[in-house]
């Protein structure tokens, strides 16, 4: 579990931390606030934070007293890449049924003479 | 939220559309094909028509085992010199529209998908795929979005290849 992905996936992998991220891509909120809707102590969220934090999906600045959670958006940016992979990859193999639907019906419209023989079907 | 609707009629997938489910770790996918539901059917039941798409392009794919009906198996696996991936699972229902099927990937064999495949007649001679993977936990679904990642990146080389090597490019 060292990789940057894995990291994100384990983190992601809880509804808790889950739900925390969905609330802050509505904006930085402080721990307290993030604590407020669930029935857990402050140690618990600051537990699930810590995860997020190690996986880089959010950051707390130094600075402020509050020190507000941020969401790192690129972080989903790369997931959202990672998709996209998985779509291009699905996309090709559809492409590569296209070709064979449309062999199907060559076959089927073609039942003269001019069938063309296939490669590598067997018959 | 609106993830597990089927998109309306109008929106057409003349390309695949992937949808991560946020909320069960599940996946959908549409795909629109020009044939007729029974014609995808076959395409996913008949094991030679099966090999000839299922791919990837860069690895070579037999099937070891095939009873594409309901209470069947399969098993398939892909090479590529000393690579080998075996994939294998179970046909709980098959249906003139429909598969659903378990999918195993034999490197984490207790890692179980349960994918249903529906098929809708487009009432002009084409055909809507849907299919809906689901997973045992959110870390598996992410897992299988991120497989082939590196199968991916090596055929996008080898379709270069080929398409330099053609003059294409």
């Amino acid at each position: 579990m060292t990789d940057p992905l894995s990291r994100v996936f384990a983190a992601l992998a809880d509804p808790t931390r889950r739900d925390m991220v969905a609330r802050l891509t509505e904006g930085d909120h402080t721990v307290n606030d993030l604590a407020a809707p669930y029935d857990v102590s402050l140690q618990a969220v600051s537990k699930h934070l810590k995860v997020l934090e190690d996986a880089g999906l959010v950051t707390r600045s130094r600075e402020a007293q509050r020190r507000p959670v941020h969401l790192e958006a690129e972080v989903f940016d790369l997931m959202t890449k990672w998709i996209e992979r998985y779509r291009r990859q699905a996309e090709e193999r559809f492409a590569r049924l296209d070709a064979v639907l449309a062999r199907m019906q060559d076959d089927e419209s073609g039942t003269t003479a001019t069938t063309q023989q296939q490669e590598g079907t067997a018959s | 939220m609106t993830t597990m609707q089927t998109p309306d009629t109008t929106t057409r997938y003349p390309e695949a559309a992937i949808l991560a489910d946020e909320h069960v770790p599940a996946v959908h996918i549409w795909r629109d094909f020009d044939a007729t539901v029974a014609q995808v059917m076959r395409a996913h039941t008949d094991a030679d028509l099966f090999a000839q798409w299922i791919g990837p392009d860069s690895l070579t794919t037999s099937i070891d085992e095939w009873s594409c009906r309901t209470n069947g198996a399969y098993r398939y696996v892909a090479r590529r010199g000393e690579e080998e991936y075996a994939f294998r699972g179970t046909f709980p229902f098959v249906g003139e529209d429909k598969i659903i099927q378990t999918f195993t990937w034999e490197g984490m064999p207790e890692s179980v998908a349960l994918e249903t495949l529906t098929l809708e007649d487009l009432g002009d001679g084409r055909t809507r795929l849907h299919g809906f993977s689901i997973c045992d936990s959110f870390e598996a679904r992410d897992g299988m979005l991120a497989s082939g990642m590196e199968v991916g990146i090596h055929e996008g080389y080898a379709k270069l290849d080929r398409m330099i090597v053609e003059g294409t490019l």
